[in-house]
C-alpha cells in the first residue's frame, strides 16, 4: 500500500512551530492555530501563523471593498432579493459602462461607474497582494519568483480589463464581473474579433496552459512514483546512486531518451506557466487594436485552412435584396 | 474506504452528470469534413413535429370556377375574387386552425371572429385583424418564397403558426425597458431567459432585430476599419442566434461554419434562408402587426404596450422545417396570393440552389 501516496499519508503532528523571527520593522504575525487533519491530507497539517501585515490588511480591504461593489450591485439588480441573488447568482452581472462613454472616469455610478470602481479595488487589492509576495520572498532570503510569475497573470488582467479598453478608447470593451456574463463576453469577443483561434498568440497561451498541465502532470506522478525512495527530498539526492532523484531521471531518459533535472524541471514549469498568460495578454491586446478579424488575417497569411466553397452568396450584395 | 468517501465517490460523478442527456444520439454530417458541421440530436427530447389537419373537404375544379364570393357576400376585402365554395372552405379551415369548435376558446368556431347575425360586420377585432392576416399569409406565400428556396407550394397557412390557438404559442413582445436607478436593473440581460436558451445574454434581441432593422452583422474585415460593433452588440447578436438555434432545434453549424460564423462562403444555403427569414419576420412585425395598431385590445399586447408578434418559434416550433415541411398550401390556393404591385419583390437568390447540391457533395463522409 506503500505506493498509494496519492493523498499526504503521513500528518506531523506536534509542538507547533512558530517559524523563524523576524526582525524589527516586520509586524506581528498570527497563530499558529493548531493542525487540522484535513489540510493535512493535502499538504501541511499546521494552520499558521499567518504575516498579513500592513500590506495584506491593505489588500484584503481593498478586495472586500471590490466584491462589496460586486455583491451589492448584483444583489441591487434583482430587487434586494436574497432568495433570487442566490438563485441567479451565475446569470448576474456588473457591467463596464456602456460604449458611449468612451473610455473616460466621469462615468455616472449606475451606469457603469461602480464597475471601474470595483476594478480599481480589485486592481488595488491585486497589486498590493503582488507587493506582499515580493516583500514576504525577500524577508524569508528567497528569490523573488513567485511574485513575477503572479506578475505574469496581472498583466492578462490589467490587459483585459484596463490597458485594452485604454487602446480601443471604450470601457465597454473591458469583461463584465459575473459568472455567465464573462463567459459570454468570451464567447462574443471570439466572434466579434473574426475567431480568436486564429490569433497566434491566443495559439501560444493555449499551448503553454496545456503545456503546463502536461508538465505539472509529468514531474507530480515523478516525484511521487519516487518517493518509496523519498524522492520528495529531491536536491539533496541529485549526486548519489540510486537515488529516488536518479530513478527518476533514468525513467524520462529510457522513455523519452533525455530528462529534465530536479532544478530544470522547475524552471519549465515556471515558464509554462509564466507564458501562458504573457502570450495570452499579447494576443488580447493586439485584437481589435492591431487586427480586427483573425481569419481574415490568418487568410492573408496563408495558414487559415480553405475549404471548398459552398457556392453560398451573401444575400444581402444581390440587386434588388431588401433590407 | 470510508463511509464519507464512498458517499462522495457515488454523489459527485452523479451530481456531475445529473444535467446529462443519456441515450444515443443521432448525427448527420452537414458539411464539409473536420469542421464539425455535423446536428446532434437525442432523440428524446427534439420537438414533436405537429400534426396537419386534413382539409375540410375535397375542393374541386367546378367549385373553384363558382360564383365570386365578392358578388355573393358583402365587405369581403381580401378574398373577392376566390369561388364563393372555396371561400366557405377556408373559413372552415381557418376556424379549425384559429378557434376550433368544441375547444374551450371562448366563442369558438364562427363566432371567435364573426357577429352571427351579421357575418359582414366588422364589429368584432378579430376579424379585422383576421383580415390582416389573411393578407399577411398572401404576402409571405407570394413575396417571401426565397425563404422557401423557391419551392412549388411551399409557404405557410394560419396553421403553420396557430395550431388550434387564438395567438400562436411562440410570440414576443418588447422588454419593459430597465429602471435608470439600480434597483431591478438589469441591463436587459443577466437572467436566465428561456427568450436566448437561459444564456445571460440581452433577452429581448427581438425589438431591434426582428422589427428594427439594426444591424446583425458584427464581423469586421482582417485590420480595424471603421465598422465598430461593441461586445454588447455582438451579445445581442448573439442572442437572437441563440433564439434561431432553439426556436428551429438547429446548432450554429447548422448554417455557419464556426471558423468564421461572418463567411458567407463558407456557410450552408440555410444561411440564406435564415437571412430572407428574418427580413420576412421583419415585414409581419412592423406592416401587418404592429400596423394594426388600436386594434389589438389589451389582452393581446405585451407588458411595454406593443402587440405580441412573431419571432423563427412562432411558426417553426423547434423543428427546421415547420410541419416537417408538409406543403399544406396546396390545398388552399386562396392563401397563396398574388404579389402586391406597391411592394418590390425579393430577388430570387440564384446561386443558393445550385448550392445545395455542393453541400451535399461536401456532406459525403470523410472517404
Amino acid at each position: 500500500m506503500a505506493y498509494q501516496n496519492i493523498f499526504t499519508q503521513v500528518q506531523l503532528r506536534g509542538e507547533l512551530e512558530a517559524g523563524v523571527p523576524l526582525g524589527p520593522h516586520n509586524d506581528e504575525r498570527f497563530g499558529p492555530f493548531g493542525t487540522s487533519w484535513l489540510m493535512g491530507k493535502l499538504g501541511g497539517a499546521q494552520i499558521g501563523p499567518v504575516y498579513l501585515g500592513k500590506l495584506g490588511i491593505a489588500s484584503l480591504l481593498a478586495g472586500f471593498i471590490a466584491i462589496e461593489i460586486m455583491g451589492l450591485n448584483m444583489l441591487a439588480s434583482v430587487n434586494w432579493d436574497p432568495v433570487q441573488f442566490v438563485r441567479q447568482l451565475f446569470w448576474l452581472s456588473l457591467e463596464p459602462p456602456p460604449a458611449k462613454y468612451g473610455f473616460t472616469f466621469n462615468v455616472p455610478l449606475n451606469e457603469g461607474g461602480w464597475w471601474i470602481a470595483a476594478g480599481g479595488f480589485l486592481t488595488a487589492s491585486i497589486l498590493l497582494w503582488w507587493a506582499r509576495t515580493y516583500v514576504r520572498a525577500k524577508e524569508l532570503g528567497m528569490g523573488t519568483h513567485v511574485a513575477w510569475a503572479f506578475a505574469s497573470a496581472i498583466w492578462l488582467y490589467l490587459v483585459l480589463g484596463f490597458i485594452r479598453p485604454m487602446m480601443m478608447g471604450s470601457w465597454a470593451e473591458a469583461v463584465p464581473f459575473g459568472i455567465f456574463p464573462h463567459l459570454d463576453w468570451t464567447a462574443a469577443f471570439s466572434i466579434r474579433y473574426g475567431n480568436l483561434f486564429y490569433n497566434p498568440f491566443h495559439a501560444l497561451s493555449i499551448a503553454f496552459l496545456y503545456g503546463s498541465t502536461l508538465l505539472f502532470a509529468m514531474h507530480g506522478a515523478t516525484i511521487l512514483a519516487v518517493g518509496r525512495y523519498g524522492g520528495e527530498r529531491e536536491i539533496e539526492q541529485i549526486t548519489d546512486r540510486g537515488t529516488a532523484s536518479e530513478r527518476a531521471a533514468l525513467f524520462w531518459r529510457w522513455t523519452m531518451g533525455w530528462n529534465a533535472t530536479m532544478e530544470s524541471i522547475h524552471r519549465w514549469a515556471w515558464w509554462f506557466a509564466v507564458l501562458t498568460t504573457l502570450t495570452g495578454g499579447i494576443g488580447i491586446l493586439l485584437t481589435g487594436t492591431v487586427v480586427d478579424n483573425w481569419y481574415l488575417w490568418a487568410v492573408q497569411h496563408g495558414f487559415a485552412l480553405e475549404y471548398p466553397a459552398t457556392g453560398v452568396v451573401d444575400p444581402s450584395t444581390l440587386p434588388g435584396a431588401p433590407q | 474506504m470510508s463511509a464519507l468517501n464512498k458517499f462522495v465517490a457515488i454523489a459527485l460523478p452523479a451530481l456531475l452528470l445529473a444535467g446529462c442527456e443519456l441515450g444515443t444520439k443521432e448525427q448527420e454530417q452537414v458539411g464539409y469534413r473536420g469542421t464539425a458541421m455535423v446536428q446532434i440530436n437525442d432523440p428524446d427530447s427534439k420537438a414533436v413535429v405537429g400534426e396537419v389537419p386534413a382539409p375540410p373537404y375535397e375542393l374541386t375544379a367546378e367549385m373553384l370556377a363558382g360564383q365570386k364570393s365578392k358578388e355573393a357576400y358583402e365587405n369581403v376585402q381580401v378574398l373577392g375574387d376566390v369561388s364563393v365554395d372555396e371561400f366557405n372552405y377556408l373559413m372552415q379551415a381557418m376556424t379549425t386552425w384559429i378557434a376550433p369548435d368544441g375547444s374551450d376558446i371562448p366563442n369558438a368556431g364562427c363566432a371567435y371572429c364573426h357577429n352571427i347575425e351579421n357575418m359582414a360586420s366588422d364589429e368584432k377585432y378579430t376579424k379585422v385583424v383576421a383580415r390582416k392576416m389573411l393578407q399577411m399569409t398572401r404576402t409571405i406565400n407570394a413575396n417571401w418564397t426565397p425563404h422557401f428556396g423557391n419551392q412549388e407550394n411551399a409557404g405557410v397557412t394560419c396553421w403553420t403558426c396557430h395550431r388550434g390557438n387564438p395567438v400562436p404559442k411562440n410570440v414576443w413582445s418588447t422588454a419593459v425597458p430597465d429602471p435608470a436607478r439600480l434597483t431591478g436593473n438589469k441591463r436587459g440581460g443577466n437572467t436566465p431567459a428561456p427568450s436566448v436558451a437561459y444564456a445571460s445574454l440581452n433577452y429581448d434581441p427581438f425589438t431591434d432585430y426582428l422589427a428594427g432593422k439594426e444591424n446583425i452583422r458584427v464581423g469586421g474585415k482582417a485590420f480595424p476599419t471603421s465598422h465598430v460593433a461593441s461586445i454588447q452588440s455582438t451579445e445581442k447578436t448573439y442572442g437572437l442566434m441563440m433564439h434561431m438555434s432553439q426556436g428551429l432545434g438547429v446548432n450554429c453549424t447548422f448554417c455557419h461554419n464556426s471558423n468564421n460564423f461572418a463567411k458567407w462562403d463558407d456557410s450552408r444555403p440555410q444561411r440564406v434562408n435564415a437571412w430572407y427569414g428574418i427580413r420576412m419576420v421583419r415585414d409581419v412585425n412592423n406592416n401587418y402587426i404592429s400596423a394594426l395598431g388600436d386594434v389589438w385590445p389589451a389582452n393581446r399586447r405585451g407588458p411595454h404596450g406593443d402587440p405580441l408578434k412573431v419571432n423563427c418559434a412562432t411558426c417553426h416550433q423547434g423543428v427546421n422545417k415547420p410541419l416537417g415541411g408538409v406543403k399544406m398550401l396546396k390545398d388552399y390556393p386562396a392563401l397563396k396570393g398574388a404579389a402586391p404591385v406597391a411592394a418590390p419583390a425579393p430577388v430570387v437568390a440564384e446561386t443558393p440552389a445550385a448550392a445545395e447540391t455542393a453541400a451535399a457533395e461536401t456532406a459525403k463522409p470523410a472517404a
